[in-house]
Protein backbone atom coordinates (compact mmCIF):
# COMPACT_ATOMS: atom_id res chain seq x y z
CA UNK A 1 0.00 0.00 0.00
CA UNK A 2 1.31 3.43 -0.78
CA UNK A 3 0.61 5.54 2.15
CA UNK A 4 1.34 8.81 0.15
CA UNK A 5 -0.99 7.90 -2.26
CA UNK A 6 -4.12 10.87 -2.66
CA UNK A 7 -7.35 10.25 -4.72
CA UNK A 8 -8.99 13.86 -5.81
CA UNK A 9 -11.16 14.48 -8.78
CA UNK A 10 -9.53 13.48 -11.62
CA UNK A 11 -6.33 12.87 -9.90
CA UNK A 12 -4.48 9.73 -8.45
CA UNK A 13 -1.56 11.08 -7.22
CA UNK A 14 1.51 9.52 -5.98
CA UNK A 15 1.95 11.39 -3.20
CA UNK A 16 0.56 15.00 -2.25
CA UNK A 17 3.37 16.86 -2.84
CA UNK A 18 3.23 19.48 -6.20
CA UNK A 19 4.77 22.60 -7.64
CA UNK A 20 2.71 25.57 -7.55
CA UNK A 21 2.04 27.35 -10.64
CA UNK A 22 4.13 29.97 -11.69
CA UNK A 23 7.08 28.14 -9.80
CA UNK A 24 8.10 25.48 -12.22
CA UNK A 25 7.80 27.17 -15.56
CA UNK A 26 6.59 24.06 -17.41
CA UNK A 27 8.67 21.65 -15.37
CA UNK A 28 12.28 21.95 -18.16
CA UNK A 29 14.36 23.58 -15.78
CA UNK A 30 13.45 21.08 -12.90
CA UNK A 31 13.47 18.19 -15.30
CA UNK A 32 17.48 18.74 -15.43
CA UNK A 33 17.94 18.43 -11.99
CA UNK A 34 15.50 15.47 -10.88
CA UNK A 35 13.15 12.86 -12.54
CA UNK A 36 9.95 14.53 -12.75
CA UNK A 37 8.04 11.40 -12.25
CA UNK A 38 8.83 11.78 -8.66
CA UNK A 39 6.44 14.29 -7.89
CA UNK A 40 2.73 13.70 -7.04
CA UNK A 41 1.79 16.31 -10.08
CA UNK A 42 3.00 18.91 -11.35
CA UNK A 43 0.68 22.85 -11.70
CA UNK A 44 2.38 24.06 -15.13
CA UNK A 45 2.41 27.95 -15.18
CA UNK A 46 -0.29 30.23 -16.25
CA UNK A 47 -1.66 29.26 -19.92
CA UNK A 48 -3.81 31.99 -21.86
CA UNK A 49 -4.76 31.60 -25.52
CA UNK A 50 -2.67 34.62 -26.70
CA UNK A 51 1.40 35.10 -26.10
CA UNK A 52 2.43 37.56 -22.97
CA UNK A 53 5.41 38.86 -22.56
CA UNK A 54 4.71 39.99 -18.73
CA UNK A 55 5.61 42.69 -16.70
CA UNK A 56 8.69 45.25 -17.26
CA UNK A 57 11.43 44.56 -14.81
CA UNK A 58 12.72 44.53 -12.44
CA UNK A 59 9.81 41.71 -11.59
CA UNK A 60 10.68 40.42 -8.11
CA UNK A 61 12.07 41.77 -4.47
CA UNK A 62 13.01 39.76 -1.48
CA UNK A 63 11.04 40.38 1.34
CA UNK A 64 11.41 39.46 5.01
CA UNK A 65 11.10 35.62 4.94
CA UNK A 66 9.32 36.18 1.78
CA UNK A 67 9.29 37.62 -1.69
CA UNK A 68 7.52 40.16 -4.00
CA UNK A 69 6.98 39.69 -7.80
CA UNK A 70 4.85 40.70 -10.48
CA UNK A 71 6.04 38.81 -13.71
CA UNK A 72 2.37 39.11 -15.52
CA UNK A 73 1.70 35.94 -16.35
CA UNK A 74 4.46 35.95 -19.30
CA UNK A 75 3.52 32.62 -21.13
CA UNK A 76 3.94 31.50 -25.10
CA UNK A 77 0.13 31.20 -25.29
CA UNK A 78 -2.52 27.62 -25.80
CA UNK A 79 -1.07 27.31 -29.15
CA UNK A 80 3.03 26.45 -28.00
CA UNK A 81 2.02 25.26 -24.54
CA UNK A 82 -0.27 22.68 -26.55
CA UNK A 83 2.73 21.77 -28.78
CA UNK A 84 5.69 21.99 -27.27
CA UNK A 85 5.24 21.82 -23.74
CA UNK A 86 2.77 19.57 -22.68
CA UNK A 87 4.06 17.12 -25.61
CA UNK A 88 7.56 17.02 -23.94
CA UNK A 89 5.56 16.75 -20.34
CA UNK A 90 4.07 13.32 -21.64
CA UNK A 91 7.47 11.61 -20.97
CA UNK A 92 6.97 11.80 -17.58
CA UNK A 93 4.57 9.88 -15.55
CA UNK A 94 3.03 12.17 -13.42
CA UNK A 95 -0.31 14.37 -14.15
CA UNK A 96 -0.63 17.78 -15.08
CA UNK A 97 -2.78 20.49 -13.54
CA UNK A 98 -2.92 22.91 -15.98
CA UNK A 99 -2.99 26.73 -14.77
CA UNK A 100 -5.52 28.96 -17.00
CA UNK A 101 -5.93 32.42 -17.04
CA UNK A 102 -7.41 35.28 -19.67
CA UNK A 103 -8.27 38.84 -19.75
CA UNK A 104 -12.45 37.76 -20.71
CA UNK A 105 -14.70 35.12 -19.60
CA UNK A 106 -14.41 33.69 -23.03
CA UNK A 107 -10.69 33.59 -22.51
CA UNK A 108 -10.84 31.19 -20.04
CA UNK A 109 -13.79 28.84 -21.85
CA UNK A 110 -11.68 29.11 -25.25
CA UNK A 111 -8.38 27.94 -22.96
CA UNK A 112 -9.99 25.44 -20.86
CA UNK A 113 -11.59 23.80 -23.50
CA UNK A 114 -8.76 23.26 -25.30
CA UNK A 115 -5.60 22.69 -22.64
CA UNK A 116 -8.40 20.04 -21.21
CA UNK A 117 -8.45 17.42 -23.84
CA UNK A 118 -4.53 17.32 -23.79
CA UNK A 119 -3.84 13.90 -23.02
CA UNK A 120 -1.51 14.40 -19.75
CA UNK A 121 -3.93 17.23 -18.22
CA UNK A 122 -5.99 15.62 -16.03
CA UNK A 123 -7.42 18.82 -13.87
CA UNK A 124 -7.17 22.50 -14.60
CA UNK A 125 -6.59 25.70 -12.13
CA UNK A 126 -8.49 28.59 -12.91
CA UNK A 127 -6.24 30.89 -12.12
CA UNK A 128 -8.82 34.00 -10.83
CA UNK A 129 -6.58 35.00 -8.83
CA UNK A 130 -3.73 36.75 -10.52
CA UNK A 131 -2.76 40.35 -8.98
CA UNK A 132 -0.32 41.00 -11.17
CA UNK A 133 -2.24 41.88 -14.54
CA UNK A 134 -4.57 44.78 -15.10
CA UNK A 135 -7.47 43.15 -16.67
CA UNK A 136 -8.69 39.13 -15.92
CA UNK A 137 -7.26 37.82 -13.40
CA UNK A 138 -8.22 38.80 -9.52
CA UNK A 139 -11.20 41.03 -11.12
CA UNK A 140 -12.68 37.61 -11.41
CA UNK A 141 -11.95 36.22 -7.94
CA UNK A 142 -12.72 38.85 -5.71
CA UNK A 143 -16.83 38.93 -6.61
CA UNK A 144 -18.55 36.06 -5.77
CA UNK A 145 -21.23 36.37 -8.48
CA UNK A 146 -18.52 36.51 -10.91
CA UNK A 147 -16.17 33.57 -9.68
CA UNK A 148 -19.64 31.28 -9.47
CA UNK A 149 -20.41 32.07 -12.99
CA UNK A 150 -16.89 31.92 -14.84
CA UNK A 151 -16.57 28.77 -13.03
CA UNK A 152 -20.13 27.58 -14.35
CA UNK A 153 -18.68 28.70 -17.64
CA UNK A 154 -15.99 26.99 -17.24
CA UNK A 155 -17.31 23.60 -16.13
CA UNK A 156 -19.39 23.66 -18.60
CA UNK A 157 -16.49 23.01 -21.14
CA UNK A 158 -14.20 21.17 -19.70
CA UNK A 159 -13.27 17.63 -19.94
CA UNK A 160 -11.40 17.27 -17.44
CA UNK A 161 -12.56 18.16 -13.57
CA UNK A 162 -11.99 22.10 -12.40
CA UNK A 163 -10.06 23.66 -9.41
CA UNK A 164 -10.52 27.39 -8.87
CA UNK A 165 -7.50 28.79 -7.60
CA UNK A 166 -8.67 31.51 -4.81
CA UNK A 167 -7.49 34.63 -3.83
CA UNK A 168 -6.56 36.10 -0.41
CA UNK A 169 -6.77 39.44 -1.21
CA UNK A 170 -10.99 39.69 -0.12
CA UNK A 171 -12.55 40.43 2.66
CA UNK A 172 -14.40 37.26 3.53
CA UNK A 173 -12.53 34.17 1.27
CA UNK A 174 -15.50 31.54 2.50
CA UNK A 175 -17.82 33.39 0.25
CA UNK A 176 -15.73 32.85 -2.62
CA UNK A 177 -15.14 29.35 -1.76
CA UNK A 178 -19.14 28.60 -1.53
CA UNK A 179 -19.84 30.63 -4.74
CA UNK A 180 -17.19 28.26 -6.86
CA UNK A 181 -18.69 24.96 -5.29
CA UNK A 182 -21.94 26.71 -6.13
CA UNK A 183 -20.83 27.08 -9.51
CA UNK A 184 -19.78 23.53 -9.82
CA UNK A 185 -15.84 23.29 -9.12
CA UNK A 186 -14.54 19.76 -8.37
CA UNK A 187 -11.96 21.51 -6.24
CA UNK A 188 -10.45 24.70 -4.76
CA UNK A 189 -6.31 25.72 -4.76
CA UNK A 190 -5.65 28.36 -1.98
CA UNK A 191 -4.37 30.78 -1.39
CA UNK A 192 -2.31 32.87 -4.65
CA UNK A 193 -0.29 36.16 -3.48
CA UNK A 194 -0.55 38.35 -1.22
CA UNK A 195 -0.97 42.58 -2.97
CA UNK A 196 2.13 43.29 -1.38
CA UNK A 197 4.66 46.51 -2.18
CA UNK A 198 8.50 47.46 -1.17
CA UNK A 199 10.03 50.87 -1.65
CA UNK A 200 13.46 51.70 -1.99
CA UNK A 201 13.87 53.53 1.28
CA UNK A 202 16.69 55.91 -0.26
CA UNK A 203 14.35 57.41 -3.21
CA UNK A 204 11.00 56.52 -2.13
CA UNK A 205 10.40 54.91 -4.98
CA UNK A 206 8.72 51.12 -5.38
CA UNK A 207 11.46 48.21 -6.52
CA UNK A 208 9.04 46.27 -8.54
CA UNK A 209 8.42 48.28 -12.42
CA UNK A 210 4.53 47.24 -11.55
CA UNK A 211 4.70 49.12 -8.30
CA UNK A 212 2.81 46.52 -6.64
CA UNK A 213 3.30 42.44 -7.07
CA UNK A 214 2.30 39.70 -4.91
CA UNK A 215 3.75 38.24 -2.00
CA UNK A 216 4.80 34.79 -1.15
CA UNK A 217 7.01 32.59 0.94
CA UNK A 218 7.27 31.68 4.52
CA UNK A 219 6.14 35.18 5.48
CA UNK A 220 2.42 34.08 4.18
CA UNK A 221 2.10 30.85 5.56
CA UNK A 222 0.03 31.70 9.12
CA UNK A 223 -2.27 33.46 6.73
CA UNK A 224 -2.35 30.77 4.11
CA UNK A 225 -3.55 27.53 6.89
CA UNK A 226 -5.77 30.04 8.29
CA UNK A 227 -8.10 30.33 5.24
CA UNK A 228 -7.05 26.88 4.48
CA UNK A 229 -8.91 26.09 7.75
CA UNK A 230 -11.72 28.91 7.21
CA UNK A 231 -12.67 27.11 4.02
CA UNK A 232 -12.51 23.76 5.11
CA UNK A 233 -15.38 24.55 7.20
CA UNK A 234 -17.32 25.42 4.36
CA UNK A 235 -17.20 23.95 1.68
CA UNK A 236 -17.11 19.67 0.72
CA UNK A 237 -15.19 19.54 -2.17
CA UNK A 238 -11.49 18.76 -1.53
CA UNK A 239 -8.73 21.83 -0.78
CA UNK A 240 -4.81 21.66 -2.38
CA UNK A 241 -2.88 24.09 0.34
CA UNK A 242 -0.54 26.45 -0.69
CA UNK A 243 1.01 29.60 0.97
CA UNK A 244 4.84 29.53 1.89
CA UNK A 245 5.39 25.73 2.46
CA UNK A 246 8.90 25.21 2.56
CA UNK A 247 9.26 22.24 5.43
CA UNK A 248 7.76 19.14 6.02
CA UNK A 249 6.36 20.75 8.98
CA UNK A 250 4.25 23.09 7.10
CA UNK A 251 3.04 20.10 4.43
CA UNK A 252 1.88 18.73 8.07
CA UNK A 253 0.24 21.70 9.25
CA UNK A 254 -1.82 22.28 5.68
CA UNK A 255 -2.49 19.01 5.87
CA UNK A 256 -3.84 19.07 9.63
CA UNK A 257 -5.99 22.14 8.92
CA UNK A 258 -7.83 20.23 5.57
CA UNK A 259 -5.91 20.55 2.65
CA UNK A 260 -5.81 17.25 0.78
CA UNK A 261 -2.80 17.88 -1.01
CA UNK A 262 -0.37 20.78 -0.95
CA UNK A 263 1.44 22.73 -3.27
CA UNK A 264 4.84 24.19 -2.94
CA UNK A 265 5.62 27.65 -4.72
CA UNK A 266 8.89 29.88 -3.75
CA UNK A 267 10.34 27.53 -1.76
CA UNK A 268 11.90 25.89 -5.25
CA UNK A 269 13.79 29.15 -5.89
CA UNK A 270 15.35 28.58 -2.50
CA UNK A 271 15.73 25.43 -2.99
CA UNK A 272 15.26 23.84 -6.37
CA UNK A 273 15.49 20.06 -5.54
CA UNK A 274 12.40 21.18 -2.22
CA UNK A 275 9.86 18.78 -3.89
CA UNK A 276 11.63 15.69 -3.83
CA UNK A 277 12.88 16.46 -0.37
CA UNK A 278 9.64 16.93 1.06
CA UNK A 279 8.42 13.88 -0.81
CA UNK A 280 11.09 12.15 0.95
CA UNK A 281 10.72 12.86 4.78
CA UNK A 282 6.82 12.67 4.18
CA UNK A 283 6.88 8.63 5.26
CA UNK A 284 9.15 9.35 8.33
CA UNK A 285 6.69 12.30 9.72
CA UNK A 286 3.71 10.26 9.48
CA UNK A 287 5.64 7.56 11.90
CA UNK A 288 6.68 10.38 13.95
CA UNK A 289 3.00 11.78 14.22
CA UNK A 290 1.47 7.81 14.73
CA UNK A 291 -0.47 8.06 11.28
CA UNK A 292 -0.69 5.15 8.75
CA UNK A 293 -1.74 7.37 5.84
CA UNK A 294 -1.40 10.78 4.93
CA UNK A 295 -5.46 10.37 4.00
CA UNK A 296 -5.81 9.98 8.13
CA UNK A 297 -3.43 13.43 8.87
CA UNK A 298 -6.31 15.48 6.27
CA UNK A 299 -8.30 17.36 8.75
CA UNK A 300 -6.94 16.26 11.56
CA UNK A 301 -7.28 20.03 13.60
CA UNK A 302 -10.99 19.80 13.06
CA UNK A 303 -11.16 16.67 14.66
CA UNK A 304 -9.43 17.98 17.93
CA UNK B 1 25.64 19.73 -15.10
CA UNK B 2 23.72 22.01 -12.23
CA UNK B 3 24.43 20.62 -8.76
CA UNK B 4 23.69 21.64 -5.21
CA UNK B 5 27.05 21.66 -2.86
CA UNK B 6 27.84 22.58 0.81
CA UNK B 7 30.92 23.66 -0.14
CA UNK B 8 33.64 24.40 2.38
CA UNK B 9 34.96 27.96 2.91
CA UNK B 10 38.60 28.10 2.14
CA UNK B 11 39.46 31.94 2.61
CA UNK B 12 38.12 34.74 2.38
CA UNK B 13 39.60 38.53 2.38
CA UNK B 14 38.75 42.17 1.72
CA UNK B 15 40.43 43.55 -1.32
CA UNK B 16 39.40 47.02 -1.36
CA UNK B 17 36.71 48.70 0.41
CA UNK B 18 33.52 46.80 0.73
CA UNK B 19 34.78 44.25 -1.99
CA UNK B 20 35.60 40.72 -0.71
CA UNK B 21 37.35 37.59 -2.31
CA UNK B 22 36.21 34.97 -1.81
CA UNK B 23 36.95 31.23 -2.06
CA UNK B 24 35.06 27.68 -1.91
CA UNK B 25 35.76 23.91 -2.80
CA UNK B 26 34.15 21.51 -3.55
CA UNK B 27 33.33 18.71 -6.19
CA UNK B 28 30.72 21.07 -8.00
CA UNK B 29 34.19 22.72 -9.48
CA UNK B 30 34.37 20.04 -11.44
CA UNK B 31 31.61 21.24 -13.56
CA UNK B 32 32.67 24.83 -13.90
CA UNK B 33 33.87 24.79 -17.25
CA UNK B 34 33.71 28.36 -19.39
CA UNK B 35 34.35 31.60 -17.61
CA UNK B 36 31.43 33.70 -17.25
CA UNK B 37 29.37 31.33 -15.63
CA UNK B 38 27.73 32.02 -12.00
CA UNK B 39 26.95 30.17 -8.61
CA UNK B 40 23.55 30.88 -6.81
CA UNK B 41 24.37 30.90 -3.18
CA UNK B 42 22.13 30.86 -0.05
CA UNK B 43 24.05 33.02 2.65
CA UNK B 44 22.03 31.66 5.76
CA UNK B 45 20.05 28.60 6.66
CA UNK B 46 17.60 30.96 7.96
CA UNK B 47 14.49 32.36 6.11
CA UNK B 48 15.42 35.70 5.95
CA UNK B 49 17.75 36.58 3.92
CA UNK B 50 15.14 33.88 2.11
CA UNK B 51 16.57 33.96 -1.40
CA UNK B 52 19.75 33.32 -3.37
CA UNK B 53 22.44 35.11 -4.74
CA UNK B 54 23.59 35.31 -8.18
CA UNK B 55 27.22 35.56 -7.76
CA UNK B 56 29.76 35.58 -11.07
CA UNK B 57 32.81 33.15 -10.50
CA UNK B 58 36.28 34.98 -11.06
CA UNK B 59 38.82 31.82 -11.15
CA UNK B 60 38.47 28.16 -11.32
CA UNK B 61 41.19 25.47 -10.28
CA UNK B 62 40.21 21.58 -10.46
CA UNK B 63 43.33 21.03 -9.67
CA UNK B 64 42.16 21.92 -5.84
CA UNK B 65 38.84 21.68 -6.38
CA UNK B 66 38.41 26.01 -5.64
CA UNK B 67 37.15 28.21 -7.36
CA UNK B 68 36.83 32.60 -6.31
CA UNK B 69 34.23 34.91 -6.15
CA UNK B 70 34.65 38.45 -6.25
CA UNK B 71 31.70 40.44 -4.80
CA UNK B 72 30.81 43.24 -3.31
CA UNK B 73 28.50 43.64 0.33
CA UNK B 74 26.17 45.26 0.18
CA UNK B 75 22.73 44.48 1.08
CA UNK B 76 22.23 41.98 3.71
CA UNK B 77 22.86 38.95 1.93
CA UNK B 78 26.22 39.77 0.85
CA UNK B 79 26.74 41.33 3.95
CA UNK B 80 26.45 37.76 5.77
CA UNK B 81 28.37 36.20 2.91
CA UNK B 82 31.57 38.80 3.65
CA UNK B 83 31.47 37.14 7.32
CA UNK B 84 32.26 33.51 6.19
CA UNK B 85 35.17 32.23 8.05
CA UNK B 86 37.34 29.80 6.85
CA UNK B 87 36.18 25.99 7.40
CA UNK B 88 31.90 27.95 7.07
CA UNK B 89 29.46 25.51 4.91
CA UNK B 90 27.95 27.83 1.93
CA UNK B 91 24.72 26.13 -0.08
CA UNK B 92 25.90 26.19 -3.53
CA UNK B 93 23.89 25.66 -6.67
CA UNK B 94 25.39 26.04 -9.47
CA UNK B 95 27.79 26.55 -12.17
CA UNK B 96 24.63 28.23 -14.06
CA UNK B 97 24.43 30.08 -17.25
CA UNK B 98 26.16 30.71 -20.12
CA UNK B 99 29.59 31.95 -20.12
CA UNK B 100 32.09 34.10 -22.73
CA UNK B 101 33.15 31.70 -25.30
CA UNK B 102 37.09 31.47 -26.01
CA UNK B 103 37.02 29.97 -29.40
CA UNK B 104 35.85 32.83 -31.28
CA UNK B 105 39.19 34.27 -31.22
CA UNK B 106 42.21 32.54 -31.87
CA UNK B 107 46.16 32.37 -31.12
CA UNK B 108 47.74 35.50 -31.89
CA UNK B 109 44.94 37.50 -32.29
CA UNK B 110 44.04 40.14 -29.71
CA UNK B 111 40.61 40.44 -27.61
CA UNK B 112 39.39 43.46 -25.73
CA UNK B 113 38.22 42.52 -21.97
CA UNK B 114 36.00 45.58 -20.76
CA UNK B 115 34.79 45.36 -16.90
CA UNK B 116 33.04 47.49 -15.19
CA UNK B 117 33.08 47.75 -11.55
CA UNK B 118 31.84 44.60 -9.89
CA UNK B 119 31.74 43.31 -13.57
CA UNK B 120 35.39 43.20 -13.89
CA UNK B 121 35.52 39.70 -11.86
CA UNK B 122 34.23 37.47 -14.80
CA UNK B 123 37.08 38.91 -16.99
CA UNK B 124 39.70 37.55 -14.51
CA UNK B 125 39.28 34.15 -15.90
CA UNK B 126 38.30 34.50 -19.14
CA UNK B 127 41.54 36.31 -19.19
CA UNK B 128 43.88 33.19 -18.04
CA UNK B 129 42.13 31.00 -20.70
CA UNK B 130 42.31 33.48 -23.57
CA UNK B 131 46.80 34.05 -22.22
CA UNK B 132 46.78 30.03 -22.20
CA UNK B 133 45.48 30.18 -25.82
CA UNK B 134 48.03 32.25 -26.99
CA UNK B 135 45.36 35.39 -27.22
CA UNK B 136 46.20 38.63 -26.55
CA UNK B 137 44.31 40.08 -23.83
CA UNK B 138 43.75 43.78 -23.74
CA UNK B 139 42.11 45.26 -20.17
CA UNK B 140 40.12 47.81 -19.75
CA UNK B 141 39.09 48.49 -16.09
CA UNK B 142 36.65 51.10 -14.90
CA UNK B 143 35.51 51.65 -11.64
CA UNK B 144 34.13 54.11 -9.46
CA UNK B 145 37.02 55.77 -7.10
CA UNK B 146 40.78 54.55 -6.12
CA UNK B 147 39.25 52.84 -2.73
CA UNK B 148 37.19 50.17 -5.01
CA UNK B 149 39.95 49.36 -7.29
CA UNK B 150 40.95 45.42 -7.71
CA UNK B 151 43.23 43.07 -9.18
CA UNK B 152 45.08 45.50 -11.05
CA UNK B 153 48.37 43.38 -10.93
CA UNK B 154 46.92 40.25 -11.34
CA UNK B 155 45.39 41.82 -14.60
CA UNK B 156 48.84 43.27 -15.77
CA UNK B 157 50.54 39.97 -15.07
CA UNK B 158 48.07 38.84 -18.02
CA UNK B 159 48.29 41.54 -20.16
CA UNK B 160 48.24 45.10 -21.20
CA UNK B 161 45.69 46.67 -18.51
CA UNK B 162 44.14 50.65 -18.04
CA UNK B 163 42.26 51.76 -15.12
CA UNK B 164 39.84 54.17 -15.12
CA UNK B 165 38.45 55.94 -12.48
CA UNK B 166 35.15 58.31 -12.62
CA UNK B 167 37.14 60.82 -10.24
CA UNK B 168 39.94 60.16 -11.33
CA UNK B 169 41.25 58.99 -8.34
CA UNK B 170 43.25 56.41 -9.73
CA UNK B 171 44.46 55.77 -13.80
CA UNK B 172 42.81 58.18 -15.97
CA UNK B 173 39.60 60.32 -15.61
CA UNK B 174 36.29 59.32 -16.71
CA UNK B 175 34.45 56.08 -17.94
CA UNK B 176 36.44 52.82 -19.66
CA UNK B 177 34.89 54.78 -23.32
CA UNK B 178 37.11 57.42 -22.69
CA UNK B 179 40.20 55.31 -22.31
CA UNK B 180 38.84 52.98 -25.56
CA UNK B 181 37.92 56.26 -27.82
CA UNK B 182 41.85 56.45 -27.91
CA UNK B 183 42.45 52.98 -29.44
CA UNK B 184 42.96 51.68 -32.53
CA UNK B 185 40.33 48.95 -32.74
CA UNK B 186 43.19 45.96 -33.83
CA UNK B 187 41.97 43.66 -31.77
CA UNK B 188 39.43 40.32 -33.22
CA UNK B 189 36.73 40.00 -30.45
CA UNK B 190 35.86 41.98 -27.38
CA UNK B 191 34.38 40.76 -23.76
CA UNK B 192 32.96 42.70 -21.36
CA UNK B 193 30.86 42.74 -17.88
CA UNK B 194 29.64 45.57 -16.42
CA UNK B 195 26.23 48.01 -15.81
CA UNK B 196 24.50 47.90 -19.24
CA UNK B 197 24.85 51.84 -20.18
CA UNK B 198 28.14 50.93 -20.25
CA UNK B 199 27.35 47.38 -22.41
CA UNK B 200 25.16 49.38 -24.58
CA UNK B 201 28.07 52.30 -25.02
CA UNK B 202 30.37 49.16 -26.19
CA UNK B 203 27.77 48.09 -29.09
CA UNK B 204 27.25 51.48 -30.41
CA UNK B 205 31.35 52.18 -30.06
CA UNK B 206 32.07 48.66 -32.26
CA UNK B 207 29.06 48.10 -34.45
CA UNK B 208 30.82 45.79 -36.62
CA UNK B 209 33.15 44.04 -34.06
CA UNK B 210 32.07 40.31 -32.58
CA UNK B 211 31.57 41.04 -28.90
CA UNK B 212 29.92 39.20 -26.13
CA UNK B 213 28.16 41.19 -23.28
CA UNK B 214 27.25 39.82 -19.88
CA UNK B 215 24.46 40.96 -18.45
CA UNK B 216 23.26 41.41 -14.93
CA UNK B 217 19.23 41.29 -14.14
CA UNK B 218 17.30 40.72 -10.63
CA UNK B 219 16.97 37.01 -10.33
CA UNK B 220 14.51 34.77 -8.55
CA UNK B 221 15.16 31.36 -9.54
CA UNK B 222 18.47 31.63 -10.90
CA UNK B 223 17.78 28.21 -13.38
CA UNK B 224 15.22 29.84 -15.98
CA UNK B 225 11.72 28.84 -14.37
CA UNK B 226 10.47 32.17 -12.38
CA UNK B 227 10.25 34.66 -15.82
CA UNK B 228 12.20 37.36 -13.32
CA UNK B 229 15.27 38.24 -15.08
CA UNK B 230 13.77 38.34 -18.51
CA UNK B 231 15.53 40.83 -21.27
CA UNK B 232 13.74 42.21 -24.60
CA UNK B 233 15.56 41.22 -27.81
CA UNK B 234 16.26 42.91 -30.71
CA UNK B 235 15.38 41.86 -34.37
CA UNK B 236 18.64 40.09 -34.79
CA UNK B 237 16.96 37.02 -33.35
CA UNK B 238 13.62 35.32 -33.29
CA UNK B 239 12.64 35.06 -30.07
CA UNK B 240 10.67 37.95 -28.18
CA UNK B 241 12.51 37.87 -25.10
CA UNK B 242 15.96 36.06 -23.43
CA UNK B 243 16.17 34.88 -19.97
CA UNK B 244 19.66 36.13 -18.52
CA UNK B 245 20.06 33.45 -15.98
CA UNK B 246 19.53 30.55 -18.56
CA UNK B 247 19.92 31.81 -21.79
CA UNK B 248 22.90 34.28 -20.94
CA UNK B 249 24.21 35.65 -18.68
CA UNK B 250 26.42 36.42 -21.96
CA UNK B 251 24.88 36.72 -25.20
CA UNK B 252 26.51 38.32 -28.36
CA UNK B 253 26.29 42.13 -28.98
CA UNK B 254 23.48 43.20 -30.72
CA UNK B 255 20.95 40.57 -29.33
CA UNK B 256 19.56 42.11 -26.22
CA UNK B 257 17.89 45.38 -26.24
CA UNK B 258 19.70 48.18 -24.49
Amino acid sequence: MNRLATLLPGLSLKNPIMPASGCFGFGKEYAKLYDLSKLGAIMIKATTLETRLGNPTPRVAETPAGMLNAIGLQNPGLKKVLENELTWLEQYDVPIIANVAGYTTEDYVNVAESISKASNVQALELNISCPNVKQGGITFGTDPYIAEELTKAVKAVSSVPVYVKLSPNVTDIGAIAKAVEAGGADGITMINTLLGMRLDTKTGRPVIANVTGGLSGPAIKPVALRMVYDVAKQVSIPIIGMGGISTIDDVVDFLSAGASAVAVGTANFVDPFICPKLIEQLPEKLDDLGFETVTDLVGRSHRL
Amino acid sequence: MIRQEQMQVVKQRAIATNIFELTLTGQLVLDMKQPGQFVHLRVSDQMEPLLRRPISISSIDESTLEFTMIYRAEGRGTTLLSEKKPGDQVDVLGPLGNGFPIDKVEEGQKALLVGGGIGVPPLFELSKRLVEKGVQPIHVLGFQSEDVVFYEKQFQELGETYIVTVDGSHGSTGFVTNVLDKFKDDFAVYYSCGPTPMLAALEKMYPSKEGYLSFEQRMGCGIGACFACVCDTTEKIEADYVKVCSDGPVFPSGVVRV
